[in-house]
C-alpha cells in the first residue's frame, strides 16, 4: 500500500486539502492525546477563555488513553478509542482550529460538516492494534490533567503512525465507501449507500 | 468437604488478568488466518496481518494486546463441596484484579459511580463477578477481560413471541449494522435467547466463552449460528470496518427457557481482543 507521509506538528490547509476518503498515511512529528474527559475539560477553558493544555491551531488531536508503560519504554500498549463519543466537543476545537482527529468507528453529521466547514481531516486507526501501534511512538509526556489517569493529555513524538483517512473536507466517508463496496443485503432500512 | 484459601484464588486471578491481556488465545488466532484467506479487500486482508503482528508483538512482549485492558468480569464456577477459608472470597477476587492490572501493567478503566463523581479508582477494581454452584470439588475460574467498545454496542430487547425467528435474527442483524466500525471489527457477536431480562445478558456474554468454531449442541441452533454469520458477512463492514467480507468471525448463542409471554434477545458483541482465560483448581 502505498501511503502519504504527513509531518507535525502544524498540519496546514494545503495538506488537509490534498486528502482523500482512503488515503493510506503515515504521520510523524507531535500528536496529542485526549478522549472523553480531557475533551470536557478543553471545552470548559474554551468557553470561559482559560489557558489550554496545548494550542489547538493545526495540530492533531490522538483520541486514545495509553496503558502504562513497563520500565525503559516511552508508552504503554496505545491503540484509538471509539470517536463517537468526542462528537459533542469535535465541532468547537476545530473551530479553534484542530486540524486532525484519529480515532476509529463512525462521526456524526455535525462533524462530518464541522470537518468540511473549518478544513479538517479525521483519521482511523486500526482499533485494537495498540501494542503495534505503540511502537510508532517514540516519547510520550503528560502535559495536563494528570489526575485524569489514562485520559490525562499527553504529547506524543510518533514516528510512520499508520492510518487512512476516513472523512475529507469533500465530505467522503471511508466507512461507507468500503462497506458499499462490500455489502451483499440491499436493505436500506439497515444501512443507505 | 475440600478446602481452598482464598489466597490462592487471588494468586490465580492475579496471573489470570495479566496473562488473559498478553496472550490472545489460539482459536482466535487460528480465525485471524482463516479470516485472511476469506478477506476479498485488500485493505482488510492487511489489517489481518496487523492484528496478527499485533498479537505477536503482546505476547513476546508481554504488554496488552490492546490499550483497553477491559473490566475484569470474573465467571466463578464453585464445587458444592468445597469451602473457602482464609478469608474473605469477594475481597480475594478484587484483590487479584488489582495486584494483575498494577503489576501487569494494565490501564485502569473503571470508574468509581457511573453518574456522579466518575473517578479512576486506580486499580481496576471492583470486578463483576458471575457465581455459580456445580456438583463437584473443584473451582474453575474465567477471567474476560471486556473492552468498553464492543461493550458499548451491545443491546437487549423483549421480543414478542410473534416476532420467532426472523425477529431474533432481524435484531442481531441490526446490532450489528448500527454497530458499524465502532466495535473493532473482525467481532464475535454472543447472542442469548430466553430467560429473563437480567438472565439473557449473562446467556450472551456466557456465549462469548465458547471457542470460535464450537457449535451449539442442540442443531436447531447451530444452524441459527450459522445462518447468523453468513448474514452477519453480507453486512459490508469488514475488518476495522473499511469495508470487507469479514465483519464477524463467529456466531454464538446460548438460550435458556422462558415465560410463555416472553421472547428476550441479547446481544453482547466482542471485539477482535477476545481476551479471555480459565484455570480449574
Ligand atoms: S473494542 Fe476491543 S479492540 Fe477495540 S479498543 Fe476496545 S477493547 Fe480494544
Amino acid at each position: 500500500m502505498s501511503a502519504i507521509r504527513i509531518t507535525t506538528p502544524i498540519l496546514d490547509d494545503s495538506v488537509v486539502e490534498s486528502l482523500k476518503a482512503g488515503d493510506f498515511v503515515l504521520i510523524s512529528g507531535v500528536i496529542y492525546t485526549a478522549r472523553d474527559a480531557a475533551h470536557k475539560r478543553i471545552v470548559e477553558a474554551l468557553e470561559k477563555g482559560e489557558e489550554l493544555p496545548f494550542d489547538l491551531k493545526g495540530q492533531i488531536i490522538y483520541y486514545a488513553g495509553p496503558a502504562p508503560a513497563k520500565p525503559g519504554r516511552p508508552i504503554g500498549s496505545v491503540g484509538p478509542t471509539t470517536s463517537y463519543r468526542m462528537d459533542p466537543y469535535a465541532p468547537r476545537l476545530l473551530e479553534a482550529g484542530l486540524k486532525g482527529m484519529i480515532g476509529k468507528g463512525s462521526r456524526n453529521q455535525e462533524v462530518i460538516e464541522a470537518i468540511k466547514e473549518y478544513k479538517g481531516v479525521y483519521f482511523g486507526a486500526v482499533g485494537g492494534a495498540a501494542a503495534y501501534l505503540a511502537r510508532c511512538v517514540k516519547s510520550a509526556e503528560v502535559i495536563a490533567y494528570e489526575d485524569l489517569g489514562p485520559e490525562a493529555v499527553r504529547r506524543l513524538v510518533v514516528e510512520d503512525f499508520p492510518a487512512f483517512v476516513v472523512n475529507d473536507i469533500y465530505g467522503n466517508d471511508l466507512y461507507k465507501i468500503g462497506r458499499c463496496q462490500y455489502m451483499e443485503i440491499e436493505d436500506p432500512a439497515l444501512f443507505k449507500c | 468437604m475440600r478446602e481452598i484459601r482464598v489466597d490462592e484464588v487471588r494468586k490465580v486471578v492475579k496471573k489470570l488478568c495479566m496473562e488473559a491481556n498478553y496472550y490472545l488465545p489460539q482459536d482466535v488466532l487460528n480465525a485471524f488466518e482463516e479470516g485472511k484467506k476469506k478477506e476479498a479487500s485488500p485493505v482488510g486482508k492487511n489489517v489481518f496481518d496487523i492484528l496478527k503482528e499485533n498479537a505477536k508483538i503482546a505476547a513476546t512482549e508481554e504488554i496488552p494486546y490492546c490499550q483497553d485492558t477491559g473490566f475484569a468480569v470474573i465467571f466463578l464456577e464453585i464445587g458444592q463441596d468445597v469451602r473457602f477459608v482464609g478469608g474473605n472470597l469477594e475481597e480475594a477476587i478484587n484483590r487479584g484484579v488489582a495486584e494483575g492490572y498494577t503489576e501487569g501493567y494494565l490501564r485502569k478503566s473503571i470508574v468509581s459511580d457511573p453518574l456522579f463523581d466518575r473517578r479512576n479508582t486506580g486499580n481496576n477494581t471492583p470486578a463483576v463477578i458471575h457465581y455459580r454452584i456445580v456438583p463437584g470439588d473443584k473451582v474453575k475460574i474465567t477471567m474476560a477481560a471486556k473492552g468498553g467498545g464492543s461493550e458499548n454496542m451491545s443491546r437487549l430487547a423483549m421480543l414478542k413471541p410473534a416476532d420467532g425467528i426472523e425477529g431474533v435474527k432481524k435484531f442481531v442483524i441490526r446490532t450489528v449494522s448500527d454497530a458499524g466500525p465502532n466495535p473493532c471489527p473482525p467481532i464475535t457477536v454472543g447472542v442469548g435467547i430466553g430467560g429473563t431480562f437480567e438472565k439473557v445478558a449473562y446467556l450472551a456474554k456466557k456465549a462469548l466463552l465458547r471457542p470460535i468454531g464450537h457449535r451449539n449442541p442442540d442443531p436447531r441452533y447451530a444452524k441459527l449460528e450459522e445462518e447468523l454469520l453468513e448474514e452477519i458477512n453480507k453486512l459490508g463492514i469488514g475488518p476495522s470496518g473499511f469495508g470487507g467480507k469479514v465483519t464477524a468471525l463467529d456466531v454464538k448463542v446460548e438460550w435458556y427457557p422462558c415465560h410463555i409471554a416472553s421472547l428476550p434477545v441479547a446481544v453482547n458483541i466482542q471485539c477482535h481482543a477476545s481476551r479471555h482465560k480459565e484455570i480449574e483448581l
